[in-house]
């Protein structure tokens, strides 16, 4: 009877715990009920004192609501550039700790996640694809999309036309046009809007010009990399002195890759363009010369270049390249030294660029449409992060008046003011073969020519590699 | 009559009860999915973009694609490659020291600090180790600064860039966070080897060599045999460590690719059909790999 007894009781303990797995949310909230009460009696003075200040906020609240949406402005993004933009430009932006601030009684909540592999457009499709469904303070309200896969989000409807948040045409004048047509739509409906222009240049090693090309005006240096042939040459000068031309052969990708004659994709089919077999070609010479290395962008090997010790030449890249990635706040860098000059260099290309959209569903439009207003509409505020963070904004007028003024020059370039270099390229920029597959196919591309770059694989067998990695992503594409 | 057979009748029923348990554990977490997982290699189902496609069922269309192209074949013997290159050092020097650990004529001193330290490996997230040795073996890393400056080379080595480097980067990554626990797990076994065993050896004269050889090792057989399977099925789940080192690419050339590489990549667009054919070929592989393992050790007898 006793054994019987035993088996009951273990039975059940067994099927509890079996259940209790499964619904065990209310037992936690039932346990700490009788604590909370005993705090209650002991400071009864406290509880009254928390409450009184509370019930007013209530009684405000209401008021405020209506006139201003939602209480939370959740914003997606995949570095820390806009949050610092904001901090520093918005008015009425308040930190209060690494993700998370505060605009008048909106709490801002950043939502950063890197865009390595793939993981920001994951992690914000999840959210966009079950955005309907979430409660108004978790629904996203703002996002920020790159150049390269900008077309993913344009054409659906989880963007919204920022005409529908109330900016006009008028008010976007000033706004170099590419970053318009970008984010326009197949109705004509402009979807996002930027604060910066990237019209890419070649920004250079003074050291290592005055030592090898005997001065680093930037006349000298342009005559030196006026086109890839004399690039070559330079770059045969450059290994003698114990320089790498550049830091790695994906550094000049952007600059053959933005001046293609087709996109990545035509009707379904995965298209490369002859530009881009010249890069693999140049790009191959250059590396068996030993004048450059093939690592990727972003690793350690590739940035030692910012540092003297790093013996690099050359970088190619746009305005938030020389402010924001080359280290210019670390001690002991090119950048800090101000030991670095920009030419226009062999090709004009543009990289990257990150538009604001606002997100289909946002309870937040009115603060939305202000961020947006103040940040690249706003000729005070553009003017200012131009002279705080050295980036190129996107107003026209205003960055032709200043790349005539001095004040603008830039301190990682050692006083040189390359604005006007900017302005010329951003009036270039052609963004008519851009392809939603861009970013996928861009890295796949770079990461498959690797193999041929260091002998680990013929062209051919790259190029195969390129197109099955290709395939995986986009499984709808064929070659 | 009736009423004992009611009573033994009683009793079997607690016996499934107390299966209960497992069963749902197991019903939850690895029947349904394996289930769904056949069920969805059947079909057509992907993200493009933020537009879903599918599901559309097409049959064996994705296993048709998946053997065709012949990626599967190399993808294999990638995984096989850097799983033999650890396990080789992995079971040698486990059995060395278990050999030694569990000698008690060699009087070993501070024991358990070896023990907890040949263990410790172990307790290193996978990616953290594998992290550390992107960096370390980096183009211009400390072991390429350290090898150059010493003279040993006088160009950097770029081990990432080198096929028989990575993938051996790969299996000594492997073979240094697993022979800690494949020696605790042979420990055990030889210490369940009746002692009389080793002092009648002694006793007849017999060299060390010769009780490993002749009394540990087969002894040792189904532990050994269980240290492999376990280790082989680990082995073909190679993912986090090839994947940190190579940045996912599975470069040189995908001769560092494994299998769940692979599948991880059909992750980028969410592809259900084509990753839940993968993973049943996978688990047929593992499953024929097994048995030809199961079989092998125990017919040699």
């Amino acid at each position: 009877m006793s054994k019987k007894l035993l088996s009951v009781v273990l039975a059940s303990a067994m099927a509890a715990g079996v259940l209790a797995g499964c619904g065990s949310t209310p037992a936690p909230a039932a346990a700490p009920a009788p604590a909370a009460e005993e705090k209650k009696e002991e400071a009864p003075a406290e509880e009254a004192k928390e409450e009184a200040p509370a019930e007013e906020a209530k009684e405000e609240a209401p008021a405020e609501a209506a006139a201003d949406e939602g209480k939370v402005l959740n914003i997606y993004c995949w570095n820390e550039e806009f949050k610092s933009r904001l901090t520093d430009h918005y008015p009425g932006y308040e930190e209060v700790d690494a993700t998370n601030g505060k605009i008048g009684d909106v709490a801002v909540k950043w939502n950063i996640t890197p865009s390595t592999d793939n993981a920001y457009q994951n992690n914000l499709d999840e959210h966009l694809l079950g955005q309907e469904a979430a409660a108004a303070d978790d629904k996203i309200d703002l996002f920020l999309v790159e150049a390269d896969y900008a077309l993913k989000y344009v054409d659906t409807d989880y963007t919204m036309p920022v005409a529908d948040l109330g900016l006009t045409a008028d008010e976007l004048a000033n706004q170099y046009k590419y970053t318009q047509d970008i984010m326009t739509d197949s109705n004509g409906a402009l979807k996002g809007v930027s604060w910066q222009g990237c019209p890419g240049v070649l920004i250079y090693n003074r050291e290592a010009a005055k030592e090898v090309l005997g001065s680093d005006d930037p006349e000298t240096v342009q005559a030196a990399v006026a086109d890839w042939d004399t690039f070559v040459k330079t770059a045969a000068d450059m290994k003698a002195a114990g320089y790498s031309v550049m830091s790695s052969v994906n550094d000049s990708y952007r600059v053959y890759s933005n001046n293609v004659s087709t996109p990545w994709v035509v009707d379904g089919k995965i298209v490369i363009d002859d530009n881009l077999m010249k890069w693999v070609d140049d790009s191959k010479a250059l590396v068996d010369a030993g004048e450059t290395g093939t690592h990727a962008l972003w690793s350690d090997d590739w940035s030692k270049g910012f540092y003297p010790d790093g013996k690099v030449f050359a970088y190619f890249g746009p305005a938030w390249l020389i402010n924001f990635s080359m280290a210019a706040d670390t001690e002991g860098s090119i950048a800090n030294a101000g030991g670095w000059g920009a030419v226009e260099g062999p090709q004009g290309f543009f990289w990257g660029g990150t538009w604001i959209a606002a997100a289909q569903g946002t309870d937040n439009p009115t603060l939305v449409a202000d961020i947006m207003r103040q940040l690249t509409t706003n000729e005070q505020i553009m003017t200012d992060i131009v002279k705080a963070d050295s980036d190129f904004v996107n107003n026209k007028p205003a960055m032709e008046a200043a790349a005539e003024n001095d004040e603008y020059a830039f301190k990682v370039l050692g006083g040189q003011n390359p604005l006007a270099m900017f302005c010329a390229g951003a009036e270039k920029i052609d963004l008519s073969n851009l392809s939603p597959y861009d970013q996928g196919c861009n890295e796949a591309f770079q990461n498959a020519m690797k193999n041929y770059f260091d002998g680990n694989s013929t062209k051919e067998e790259a190029l195969d590699i390129f197109y099955k990695s290709v395939v995986e992503k986009y499984p709808e594409l064929t070659y | 009559m009736n009423r004992k057979n009611s009573k033994v009748v009683s009793y079997n029923k607690w016996g499934y009860i107390f299966l209960i348990p497992f069963i749902v554990v197991y019903l939850v977490f690895q029947f349904i999915p394996l289930v769904s997982t056949v069920y969805n290699s059947f079909f057509e189902n992907y993200r493009s973009g933020l537009t879903q496609i599918g599901p559309n069922f097409v049959g064996l269309a994705n296993y048709a694609k998946l053997i065709t192209n012949g990626d599967l074949i190399q993808y294999t013997k990638n995984t096989m490659i850097m799983w033999i290159l650890g396990f080789i050092p992995q079971i040698f020097f486990s059995l060395l020291l278990g050999a030694w650990f569990t000698d008690p004529s060699l009087r070993l001193k501070c024991q358990q600090f070896f023990k907890t330290v040949i263990y410790l490996p172990n307790l290193i997230m996978a990616s953290a180790f594998a992290m550390l040795f992107f960096t370390l073996f980096a183009d211009s890393g400390p072991v390429n600064s350290i090898l150059v400056s010493m003279g040993v080379i006088s160009q950097p080595f770029k081990f990432m860039s080198n096929i028989w480097a990575t993938r051996s980067l790969v299996g000594f990554m492997n073979f240094i966070m697993w022979f800690g626990n494949t020696t605790i797990l042979l420990m055990a076994g030889m210490m369940g080897i009746d002692q009389s065993l080793f002092e009648a050896a002694e006793v007849d004269g017999a060299t060390s060599n010769q009780v490993f050889f002749r009394i540990t090792l087969p002894l040792l057989r189904p532990i050994l045999v269980y240290v492999l399977i376990t280790s082989l099925i680990g082995g073909l789940q190679m993912f986090d460590v090839p994947q940190i080192l190579t940045n996912g690419t599975g470069d040189p050339a995908r001769t560092s690719m494994t299998l769940i590489m692979y599948l991880n990549k059909h992750l980028f667009s969410k592809n259900y059909g084509l990753g839940g054919a993968l993973s049943v070929m996978l688990f047929i592989i593992t499953g024929i790999l097994s048995m030809i393992v199961f079989r092998f050790s125990n017919s040699k007898k």
